[in-house]
């Protein structure tokens, strides 16, 4: 729990408040129309704790609508986050994240937004990175654990149903707020064999997918994908997740971060090797395009 | 009676572990493998109460792993060998682990390394290294015939030379044996040395 200590600011407090008290400070959802909301840790006359006394609760607590504002914003958060698709092929799953490239003297090495929590497991998000690093270092544990409790390897569904209850543990405690990114969870299945992805959220409900996206502009991906998906396998499957990546990305190798799943494990796709594939797909375009252009002309 | 040895040889380690698992007067099986492969370039060959073994090389296993995937990095077999040893030197005044263990890895950069881990906690580098009363037999043969950078034939019948005094020598010996080798492509298991069929 990570809890704020700061003296209120001046502008903001309530004429009613002490001239100065440590308080912990904690965002409140507009419904109740208050910027703050201040807990106080010393002891307080009478007065105060009546008025505030409704508020030492959970923070995430029901609208009036019935709605979990926090986790809503936590949504919105991730819609904020750069975007990341992943798609199913019959032998493996291509995850693809979007990186910026604005940034010129940050050694892009140290930045992997595709990781990998075990041998045959990897994750990539979008949201808050920060929350992100909690999130895998507790999955990565828990592969282990696993692995040592039971002597066998974690099933994609497994760990997929662990991040998701993590995720919604923390909409449902006091004085935390949720995790502000969505996962998306590829793997293989130890005993059978089959490529799986799966999708968790900050409200911490998670499915499998056939394809999918997430962060900015994941709408129109998705659309994308809906219109274009189908059964593929090996570089088709790399294709295709490229193509919806480049729905909504500047096109360029240094621009997107690709990484296969299959079941010898993971591989991260290199620059040079992503800037062949996209000028692959652009050539087909093209070729589309011209195929379209040429019997108009004719007619 | 469990017999577990090793040494660096020219670019690469051997560890020798029997392979009976043994209660009181019961033998329950002749292939039980005590060496555990802890990384791609690391052996574990571990002597001690079978439980303890177990949970103590399985757990020290999970926890190398757990770090290469957090840190993008395998573990030196240095700091496996002061991982180790500080668990064990943790729990030795509450609830002691009572597993020696010797611990043989490679690294790109400093070649094979040998670590004598013992159950209360001593942690020495050594080239040779022997656990259990066969080390009475294997160090003294070793300790004549072990010269630095052997190559692997040589210390295979380094070993065998061993394998043959605690056979002869020791009143309850071992049946089989398993010898296991770690070097730059990696660790694997070499070769067994039976007596019996299991």
């Amino acid at each position: 729990m990570l809890l704020n200590f700061c003296l209120a600011p001046e502008g903001r407090r309530s004429p009613s408040l002490p001239p100065k008290c440590h308080c912990v400070v904690k965002a409140e959802d507009q419904s109740s129309n208050q910027k703050f909301k201040f807990i106080y840790k010393t002891l307080k006359p009478h007065r105060f704790r009546s008025a505030m006394a409704r508020y030492d609760r959970a923070i995430t607590v029901f609208s009036p609508d019935g709605h979990l504002f926090q986790v809503e914003y936590a949504l919105e958060a991730v819609r904020k986050g750069n975007a990341a698709v992943g798609v199913r092929g019959a032998d493996n799953i291509v995850l693809g994240v979007e990186k910026k490239s604005t940034v010129k003297l940050q050694d892009s090495r140290s930045v992997r937004k595709i990781v990998s929590l075990d041998d045959h497991i990897a994750l990539a998000c979008a949201g808050l990175k920060a929350d992100a690093r909690v999130l895998i270092n507790r999955a990565r544990i828990e592969c282990q654990s696993h692995r040592l409790t039971v002597e066998d390897p974690v099933t994609v569904e497994y760990i997929t149903r662990y991040i998701a209850g993590l995720q919604q543990k923390y909409t449902q405690s006091g004085g935390v707020r949720p995790f502000g990114l969505s996962t998306l969870i590829v793997g293989f299945d130890p005993y059978t064999g089959v490529p799986s992805l799966y999708q968790t959220d900050p409200s911490g409900t998670f499915s499998a997918w056939k394809a999918n996206a997430t962060g900015r502009n994941s709408n129109s991906m998705r659309e994308f994908l809906e219109k274009n998906y189908k059964e593929t396998s090996g570089q088709e499957t790399i294709k295709l997740a490229i193509r919806a990546l480049l729905e909504v990305v500047e096109s360029g190798g240094k621009n997107i971060e690709v990484a296969v799943m299959t079941k010898e494990g993971l591989k991260q796709l290199e620059e040079g090797e992503i800037d062949a594939i996209v000028a692959e797909i652009e050539a087909e375009k093209a070729a589309a395009e011209a195929a379209k252009k040429a019997p108009v002309k004719q007619s | 009676m469990e017999c577990v040895f090793g040494m660096v040889g020219k670019g690469f380690a051997l560890v020798v572990a029997d392979t009976s698992a043994v209660n009181s007067i019961l033998v329950h099986k002749s292939n039980e493998d005590k060496i555990m492969v802890l990384d791609s370039h690391k052996l574990m060959g571990a002597s001690g109460e079978a439980g303890d073994r177990a949970q103590f090389t399985e757990y020290v296993q999970k926890n190398v792993s757990l770090y290469q995937f957090r840190n993008n990095i395998p573990l030196t077999t240095k700091a496996a060998a002061n991982f180790m040893r500080g668990e064990l030197a943790t729990a030795l005044r509450k609830n002691p682990y009572m597993v020696n263990i010797v611990l043989a890895g490679y690294d790109k950069e400093t070649g094979p390394s040998l670590y004598f881990i013992d159950y209360i906690a001593t942690l020495h580098k050594v080239d040779k290294a022997a656990f259990g009363y066969g080390s009475y037999f294997s160090l003294a043969m070793m300790d004549r015939h072990y010269h630095p950078d052997m190559t692997v034939d040589e210390a295979i019948k380094l070993a065998e030379q061993c394998i043959e005094e605690i056979r002869s020598r020791l009143v309850v010996a071992p049946q089989n044996f398993v010898i296991k080798i770690v070097d730059k492509d990696g660790a694997r298991e070499h070769s067994w040395r039976r007596t019996t069929k299991d």
